[in-house]
């Protein structure tokens, strides 16, 4: 990590703005949605502006949907690229899915089948982003809830494939990882041992829940609860691997006090601290 | 778009907003899967969540339960179509207007539209207001030729026929109006404004809104004062336009054109 590197983060939320600022932990850095930012003026993106001013920031859309057919809409891409422009994040990152088609936004991060079109298909879109942006972005492996018949890739090397093509690094949501492997029969410390370590730009982690109906059978990628203890172990077996990375403690749902996700975040940092001296 | 990768999409969409109980979808087996349902739920919570915080006072009025029900069926009708979730619901003072089961309640849409004016004067660009000290002391003749921008930020409405405002206000934690206070049904006006970087409203009679709507059609001040007399021959100018200045209804930016 460079001279004044970040280590653990947190996912900011309005109602922890003030502790937000007021925080002077070592390594902190805190990340948005930047569609949360995405207004003309007004009292949230002084807020951004304040936080910025004091801390590292990362910008974590959830929208350009570069895994649709069709290019990232440029007018959302402009104002985005502004943001950026704006803000000087030090990371920037989306997801591995997509949520708008034919004019119609859809709030959540939809799957697909990885053929041969879809990777074409979404390195361009990459691509296209990264030029708009002027700047490497980190894509996110997707939570997956169906088994999806057609996939002629399987997601590791999907990714590290688009990596190649694109020069765009990877955000390994660790989370993610142990919610698909559990809902979908395959082995999550296998998938975190071949992920390629060398491009992951950031690491996430959160909480996840029982579905109402079918429990263990479907774990959700909630955000709505503490970290489990099976994430904390993938997530030590992957640092010790790739070294450092910086790692967000992300909560969207049952938003605690901000101490709760301070001790999470301290865990993670004492984790990174302990892996840097490993690997030096 | 007709490639296989787009019709899998197509398909997805058609299925999201297929009932399970309409199946088999396009997409075959597919949408049969437990794991379909997240994504089913998960669209439809975060549209019915946008709404939800896009129109508090409605809520309040309503209840949770309610709200949620009609936010459902104005998703069916009005997706999203931006990803700034901030700005969905534009259509929803309208719909609820027209809502049948609705009737009863025929204030609904008035106060859902102040919801929205509230959304809209938070998000606005910024721009530096006119000041109250900025027109002092000029002689009425060149008063009367300046052109005054209403802020970005600033909307307002008359409502002729009921105490929208009140209403509104009531349910938005207005900390000037006590739970007790009586609602008296007559016509009402207000004025939301963005003065320092805080949404902000205050009450504002016809003859106001009529000469903000001159206003913001490009009128010099001697037309918009016309027009708000023509509204009440008994306005009070001097103190219209002292509390428009003390709310920031004018931007400072493009404002004092005198007219040609």
């Amino acid at each position: 990590m460079r001279a004044s590197p970040i280590t653990a983060g947190v996912g900011l939320k309005p109602q922890h703005f003030d502790a937000a600022i007021a925080n002077a932990d070592a390594g902190m850095w805190f990340e948005v949605h930047p569609e949360n930012y995405l207004v003309d003026g007004g009292p949230r993106r002084a807020l951004l502006e304040c936080i910025r001013a004091r801390h590292p920031v990362s910008l974590h859309g959830v929208s350009l949907s570069l895994a649709a057919d069709a290019a990232p809409d440029t007018s959302h891409l402009a104002r985005l690229a502004t943001l950026v422009d704006q803000v000087e994040p030090v990371l920037v990152s989306e997801h591995l899915a997509w949520s708008a088609w034919r004019g119609m936004y859809l709030p959540d991060l939809l799957p697909f089948p990885r053929t041969q079109a879809a990777l074409l298909r979404i390195a361009s879109n990459i691509a296209c982003a990264q030029d708009a942006l002027r700047r490497r972005i980190a894509i996110e492996n997707p939570s997956h809830y169906l088994a999806i018949d057609g996939h002629d890739w399987d997601e590791i090397d999907f990714l590290k494939e688009l990596s190649q093509r694109t020069g765009c690094g990877l955000l390994l949501d660790v989370n993610n990882v142990y919610v698909s492997a559990n809902n979908q029969g395959y082995s999550a410390e296998a998938y975190i041992d071949a992920f390629p370590a060398d491009v992951v730009m950031e690491i996430h982690l959160a909480g996840h829940s029982l579905d109402p109906q079918l429990g263990q059978d479907l774990l959700i990628d909630s955000h709505d609860a503490p970290i489990a203890p099976e994430v904390w172990r993938l997530y030590e077996r992957l640092i010790a691997r790739s070294g450092p990375r910086p790692t967000l403690i992300e909560r969207d749902e049952q938003i605690p006090a901000f101490a709760d996700l301070l001790a999470e975040r301290r865990r993670a940092h004492a984790l990174l601290c302990n892996a840097e001296l490993v690997s030096v | 778009m007709n490639s296989a990768f787009a019709r899998f999409q197509d398909d997805f969409v058609q299925s999201l907003w297929t009932p399970q109980d309409d199946m088999p979808s396009a997409l075959g087996t597919l949408a049969l899967q437990p794991g379909f349902a997240v994504y089913r739920n998960t669209v439809m919570k975060g549209c019915i969540d946008a709404l939800q915080a896009n129109f508090p006072a409605v809520l309040r009025l309503v209840g949770e339960e309610w709200f949620r029900a009609v936010a459902a069926l104005y998703v069916r009708a009005q997706p999203p179509d931006d990803a700034r979730l901030l700005q969905y619901g534009q259509y929803f003072p309208d719909f609820l207007h027209h809502f049948a089961p609705a009737a009863e309640l025929p204030y609904l849409g008035g106060v859902a539209r102040l919801d929205r004016f509230w959304t809209e004067a938070h998000a606005a660009s910024d721009a530096d207001t006119v000041a109250p000290s900025a027109l002092a002391g000029l002689p009425p003749a060149q008063l009367g030729e300046l052109v005054l921008n209403p802020h970005p930020a600033a909307r307002w409405a008359w409502n002729a026929d009921q105490p929208i405002y009140t209403l509104w206000r009531g349910n938005r934690d207005d900390p000037c109006m006590g739970d007790g206070d009586a609602v008296n049904w007559c016509g009402e006006g207000v004025l939301i404004t963005r003065p320092a970087g805080k949404v902000q409203w205050t009450s504002l009679d016809a003859a106001g809104c009529a000469f903000l709507d001159a206003c913001r059609a490009g009128q010099p001040l001697a037309l918009a004062a016309g027009d708000a007399l023509a509204c009440d021959a008994q306005a009070n100018l001097a103190h219209l336009m002292a509390s428009l200045l003390e709310a920031g209804a004018f931007s400072a930016m493009n404002s004092f054109r005198s007219h040609p």
